[in-house]
């Protein structure tokens, strides 16, 4: 059984709008909520994809733009223009 | 907002992927004036294999334009912040003025590792073949410089206001506790180019930095240090590209060459100790410095190694890659390390360029409930006998030197992995000398280059030696930069303690 892949993000306007859109795209994922910051830990993969984020914030979104919200991560990272996944044994 | 709304956007001309290559596979080129092993003479010495450097990639594919425009707004918005901070006398918002006391750790002992790894990364990008990793090195190289300009700036408010801040690159290179995570950096600048990088990339960023940020920027947050969250997670932000640089480069060697795994498993094995112990005033300053605690050390540990670190060596096995050596070690001492850091800077707080204190009544019941296997057992009869003392006007203090680790240049402090109240005490010969050690750990460290930590500045030596400002106390002081009577002993009774409590008192003053 592979391990949890974990992205951790601001608890800020944009990152509460990521956060949502991970959730509603990994049913397994597991929200924990920290002063500060969130950390979402889900078994073996995990995908943000740019069009939840889209819908959520209401704008075009870059998925580059990422770079500001996150604090930390744990997988293997694989990025285009569409998703951003991380995983475990690609 | 409805999820059927149409987003309208602008299609870019060219994908991530090809944009990414553009920037990575066509800016490197053969040398023909000179033979490559000139052009590139670290990147064969150490023994690791490289078949095809374009096999590199980074998987967030950055590019220069995309990394200015991000790392531009990130400035921004910290900027910001750093100023409304000053305006609005954040310094005197926090929960309890003993929280700066952590900051005063950080900024001596954390930003100057900054500083050395943004010339470690400008020094080993220059060193890679492959444009690829060259260029990832290039923007951290840029971020960490960030980094210490940040740090600098932000904690510099508090400098106008409380002591121990005011010339942090100074004491970096004296107080004895800070040669700690200078000797740790000096150790892996002054390896071979994927020596360093597995050293800080893969170890320190990528197994254990989330131990230093994410749980102490947490913890800014919860004790109201808005300044300090803000350029931590800006950094923060930097470093989740720094861990993935790390695991890319750890799986790139492995997958160029079978030869490269052991070479890689030994340096996992050796960094992963020495970035341990280098956590240990990290790890204190969790469970003792932020009056408004988030996780205990021990739970950060399971968090973050135990269970993220499973996950990452379990991915690693199929390489036959295995988690570090002695990591069983560190998960025996989660239980003990903070108490016994703490303790030891309590008995040379005079030494020391922040305050100690006793833990009060509330914070030793947290740490019971946290350590119920060890605090009330071993460490809250010493707390509770210390503060007597200290309550008869005997505070103890420790007027003799400590020996230290001849590695990782820590007091001798440690404990038996099987014995908590028993002192763990290693040695070891070469040419004649006897070299003294903290654990296993240290000590294989040693044994396979020898001839390097022969050579380790070592404090309490260069003391006896004579080579820090005299034989006395005020002397070794005054050469530190440390200003006895304010920078160092207790917080009760120190200058900060007085700013804060008349701060405190006109507020309170103030609200009737």
């Amino acid at each position: 059984m592979a391990g949890n892949v974990s992205i951790t993000l601001q608890n800020t306007d944009e990152g509460r709008a990521i956060i949502n859109a991970i959730s509603a795209d990994n049913a397994e994922a597991v929200v924990n909520v920290y002063p500060s910051m969130t950390k979402i830990d889900c078994p073996g993969r995990l995908i943000v994809n740019r069009e939840s984020i889209e819908s959520e914030m209401g704008r075009p979104f870059d998925l580059q733009e990422l770079q500001l919200s996150l604090v930390s991560l744990a997988g293997n990272v694989d990025e285009d223009d569409d998703k951003f996944v991380l995983e475990w044994n690609r | 907002m409805n999820a059927e709304t149409k987003i309208e956007r602008k299609a870019k001309k060219l994908g991530l992927k090809e944009r990414y290559g553009h920037l990575t596979r066509g800016l490197g080129w053969e040398t023909s004036y000179q033979p490559m092993d000139k052009v590139f003479p670290f990147a064969s010495y150490e023994g690791i294999k490289i078949h095809d450097w374009d096999a590199f990639e980074d998987p967030f594919r950055l590019t220069m334009d995309a990394y200015w425009k991000y790392q531009a707004e990130k400035e921004r918005k910290l900027y910001a912040v750093i100023d409304s901070f000053a305006q609005n006398n954040g310094q005197m918002k926090i929960t309890d003025a003993r929280y700066v006391n952590a900051l005063k750790i950080f900024l001596t002992g954390v930003s100057p590792l900054e500083y050395m790894a943004h010339r470690g990364y400008a020094h080993v990008g220059r060193h890679f073949v492959g444009a690829g990793p060259r260029v990832a090195c290039q923007m951290q190289a840029i971020d960490e410089l960030r980094h210490a300009q940040t740090q600098m700036h932000t904690i510099s408010h508090y400098n106008k206001y409380f002591d121990g801040l005011h010339d942090p690159r100074h004491m970096f290179d004296r107080v004895w506790y800070l040669s700690v995570p200078k000797s740790f950096f000096e150790d892996a600048m002054t390896a071979g180019p994927f020596e360093f990088l597995t050293a800080i990339s893969f170890s320190f960023e990528y197994v254990l930095t989330n131990l230093l940020f994410v749980p102490f920027m947490s913890g800014a947050a919860y004790n109201g240090d808005m300044a300090t969250v803000t350029f931590g997670f800006s950094a923060q932000s930097d470093e989740s590209r720094h861990m993935t640089l790390g695991l890319e480069i750890i799986k790139f060697m492995l997958e160029q060459d079978a030869d490269n795994v052991p070479i890689v498993q030994r340096w996992i094995d050796k960094w992963f100790w020495r970035g341990y112990r280098l956590l240990s005033i990290v790890a204190m300053m969790m469970d003792y410095m932020l009056p408004k605690r988030v996780m205990s050390w021990a739970e950060a540990w399971g968090i973050y190694f135990e269970e993220a670190g499973g996950a990452l060596f379990e991915d690693l096995s199929r390489y036959g890659i295995t988690t570090p050596k002695y990591a069983d070690v560190a998960s025996k001492e989660k239980d003990r390390l903070t108490h016994e850091v703490w303790s030891t800077f309590y008995n040379y707080t005079r030494a020391a360029a922040f305050h100690t204190w006793i833990p009060n009544d509330d914070e030793l019941a947290w740490l019971s409930e946290k350590y119920p296997e060890t605090f009330d057992q071993l460490y809250r009869p010493r707390y509770e006998h210390w503060r007597s003392l200290q309550q008869k006007g005997e505070r103890f203090y420790n007027n003799s030197l400590p020996q230290l680790c001849n590695v990782c240049q820590i007091p001798m402090v440690f404990t038996e992995p099987d014995d908590p109240t028993k002192l763990c005490l290693r040695s070891t010969e070469f040419e004649g000398e006897k070299y003294h050690f903290c654990s296993d750990g240290c000590k294989d460290i040693f044994e396979f280059e020898p001839q390097k930590y022969v050579q380790s500045w070592l404090p309490v030596h260069q003391i006896f030696q004579g080579n820090c400002g005299g034989a006395t106390m005020p002397e070794v002081l005054d050469w530190y930069g440390i200003k006895n009577g304010s920078d160092n002993l207790d917080y009760e009774g120190s200058p900060d303690q007085t700013i804060w409590n008349d701060w405190t008192k006109s507020a309170q003053r103030a609200a009737g």
